[in-house]
């Protein structure tokens, strides 16, 4: 049947089973709006307030799912609002699929009304993105955007659509591809069996291992992989901030997350270890602090489906190109087939190494009777969740404090902003969430700063009936910044302080939701937990948290990840 | 790469933004029309190398990366140069370098002789520099191309 762009366009969706889009309307988009809404029974079209929160959104459906995120956007600023989400998805290569809006194909380059060259600006942040010149290579441009974006290193696809293509006055016949052939991408998802050989030696033979385990991991679903090659070494795992839950931070061979606010039992066995195996992790240089003075004594073997991550930073010894999952299986059934075990005394004396270093207890905190410590909200968090909750978090203190404290002992349960590092994907990224998971607690753990980046969010929250726990640890300042002069600027703070806050509980209440402010230790935990209790309401936690509180431990910009500040 | 429009902007796209160097680009389509074969001259150390043909490799557009210099290979680039010529001595002399390096004139005008040279870089900027006495009033050079020697190929 011939159809026109805009039906190809929603029916090509209801192929890849699409059943949630998150989008903001506008004129070079109408075609397109017009046809969703018809088909409003197969896909939910997500009304945000602001672009960037449409990417956000999808990146938190998207990383709590392992789905691909859908998002469509109008042309000129509607394309250029979106870029920072899509910018933040290819850092943390989130699978999305964005489909931006374009002027009529005969006015491209003329710098028609909401024109931008879209192609051209978000060419250096997307896996890859299409200009579609003709009605005909519509379908078959979505199914490979699909394709991409999902398989490989999973990363942002962006379709520019020229409003003609969509008009309907041309149409053409409607056959959705089943399969996709780029000759130029073929990702490589099985390791190579002799790196497979060589890993099983070096892992068999190591006296001090480690597993530094990231968010390939995750997007991977190798959980299940990752933990039983870990409880049939007995070698101790660390996770990055992107691999948090990857493997269950309740075990007792969790030595907590590693890098500028790692544990010192990560850090230290990290500097200490004969033998690091990096399993979906990019040593990021938050991760190895001064490369110099990176793990000095380790063999290093890297597991990764992305050859550029390889060898980009470190240098490798072992590679091994691949699908974690796969690579992982692969390894375990190598390892199965061997005699050898690891050396048991060398692995005893390890862990008693390692539980001297726990020793020194590097995430204790006072909760006094006058202020408020964030530690202890989220560890208050933790406990009333049972672990089990999604936590989306916005960037700064409050992110690493959550990371540090909520105990996550499931994969795709903490949703932040990794690479970019981007304020305001709090909010938004935790509306995507909900919307994927209906019936879980959501909490979005966020700042007085980051909050007010994406705070018009509320209303798309109402609109939705989006029962979120908002846990604002508001102490006055950009708390990261604050801490970043206290330390090195010499306590000169340009700009960190936030004057003028609103009134975060009118706020709250203007967009139709329940605001508490808690000033009092004591009111933390009914607070909490009224909140998680009610499932119909959207709740704003506004916590009056201690302004100077710095997050412990730190391993300063240029050390080594031995020299870590404790306290 | 793919004979697609913004291919190449990706390629060149990536140099600027992780700070490799070009030296020197030559891009155009090759027999099979889908295809266009570009040949970039880049210099750095083992593991910058390794890391811009991972990178190359990494653009969907980009079909395959070979690193020349890992074969036994030709190389070839070249210059039209257009120079002052009124004076007898001049023109003799042109002539005379033109020749040693087998270069072609292959326009003139009552003022000026327009000379085509092709080898590698180097034979060049030896020519160029040949080149020195006489009034240079325009220089322009391809860019490398390059094919591997004997049996080696990069067919798709």
């Amino acid at each position: 049947m011939e159809l026109s762009g805009a039906k190809i366009f929603v029916e090509s969706l209801k192929a890849e089973g699409v059943d949630t889009i998150f989008g903001y309307p506008g004129g070079a988009v109408l075609f397109l709006y017009d046809e969703l809404d018809k088909a409003a029974a197969d896909i939910d079209h997500i009304l945000v307030r602001h672009e960037q929160a449409a990417i956000h959104a999808a990146e938190g459906y998207a990383k709590s799912t392992n789905k691909v995120g859908v998002a469509i956007v109008t042309s000129g600023p509607g394309a250029t609002n979106a870029v920072t989400g899509i910018a933040d998805a290819h850092l943390d290569s989130v699978p999305l699929v964005v489909f931006t809006g374009q002027v009529p194909r005969a006015l491209i380059g003329n710098d028609a009304f909401q024109e931008v060259d879209i192609i051209g600006i978000t060419r250096p942040c997307v896996k890859h993105n299409f200009l579609v010149k003709s009605l005909e290579d519509l379908a078959p441009t979505i199914k490979k955007a699909f394709y991409i974006a999902s398989t490989g290193r999973p990363g942002p696809v962006l379709i520019d659509i020229p409003k003609d293509i969509t008009d309907g006055k041309e149409k053409c016949e409607f056959e959705y591809p089943e399969e996709v052939n780029i000759r130029s991408y073929n990702p490589n998802n099985k390791g190579n069996p002799r790196q497979i050989r060589l890993a099983a030696d070096a892992l068999l033979e190591a006296k001090t291992p480690i597993l530094y385990t990231g968010g390939g991991v995750i997007l991977s679903g190798a959980s299940s992989e990752l933990t039983e090659l870990a409880r049939m070494l007995n070698y101790p795992v660390t996770n990055t901030l992107m691999g948090l839950g990857a493997f269950p931070a309740s075990d007792p061979q969790f030595v907590g997350m590693l890098g500028m606010h790692g544990t010192y039992e990560a850090n230290m066995a990290m500097h200490k270890s004969d033998l690091v195996v990096a399993i979906g992790s990019r040593f990021d240089d938050r991760v190895t602090g001064n490369i110099e003075k990176f793990c000095p004594n380790a063999k290093i073997i890297h597991v990764d489906i992305d050859p550029a991550s390889i060898s980009k930073n470190v240098m490798v010894d072992i590679p091994i190109v691949g699908d974690v999952k796969q690579v992982l299986a692969d390894l375990i059934d190598e390892l199965k087939k061997r005699n050898e075990k690891p050396d048991k005394e060398a692995n005893t004396e390890w862990w008693n190494t390692i539980n001297e270093w726990r020793k020194t207890d590097c995430l204790r905190y006072d909760q006094g009777e006058e202020l408020i410590t964030a530690q202890y909200v989220i560890d208050k968090l933790w406990q009333l969740t049972h672990g089990d909750a999604f936590v989306c978090s916005d960037v700064g203190q409050h992110q690493m404090w959550a990371a540090q404290y909520y105990r996550f002992d499931k994969p795709n349960r903490w949703i932040n902003s990794g690479g970019l590092g981007t304020m305001g994907f709090g909010l938004p990224s935790a509306m995507g969430v909900q919307l994927a998971h209906p019936d879980e607690t959501v909490a979005c753990i966020t700042g007085d700063g980051s909050i007010q980046m994406c705070i018009q969010e509320l209303a798309t929250c109402l609109q939705y009936q989006l029962p979120l726990n908002i846990i604002s640890l508001n102490n006055g300042y950009l708390g990261m910044v604050r801490q970043w002069q206290e330390f090195f600027y010499q306590k000169r703070y340009a700009m960190s302080y936030m004057d003028s806050l609103p009134d975060f509980v009118k706020l709250a209440e203007a967009y139709g939701h329940v605001g508490l402010q808690i000033k009092n230790p004591a009111d933390v935990e009914g607070a909490l937990k009224e909140a998680i209790d009610n499932k119909q309401r959207l709740y704003f936690l506004d916590f009056i948290t201690n302004p100077e509180e710095n997050v412990y431990p730190m391993i300063p910009a240029g050390a080594g990840q031995n020299e870590m500040i404790l306290v | 790469m793919e004979n697609e429009s913004g291919a190449l902007s990706r390629v060149v796209g990536l140099f600027s933004a992780r700070g490799y160097n070009i030296e020197s680009l030559s891009v155009a389509p090759t027999d099979d029309d889908s295809l266009s074969r570009l040949t970039l001259v880049t210099s750095g150390s083992e593991q910058i190398i390794e890391q811009i043909i991972k990178q190359l490799n990494k653009l969907i557009e980009i079909v395959k990366v070979s690193d020349l210099s890992d074969f036994k290979y030709i190389e070839r680039e070249m210059m039209l140069l257009k120079v002052e010529a009124k004076h007898t001595d001049a023109i003799t002399s042109i002539k005379q370098v033109a020749d040693i390096f087998r270069g072609k004139i292959i326009d003139l005008s009552n003022k000026t002789f327009t000379i085509e040279v092709s080898g590698q870089g180097e034979k060049l900027d030896a020519f160029l520099e040949a080149m020195q006495d006489q009034i240079i009033i325009e220089v322009v050079r391809s860019g490398c191309i390059g094919i591997a020697r004997g049996s080696n190929s990069l067919k798709i």
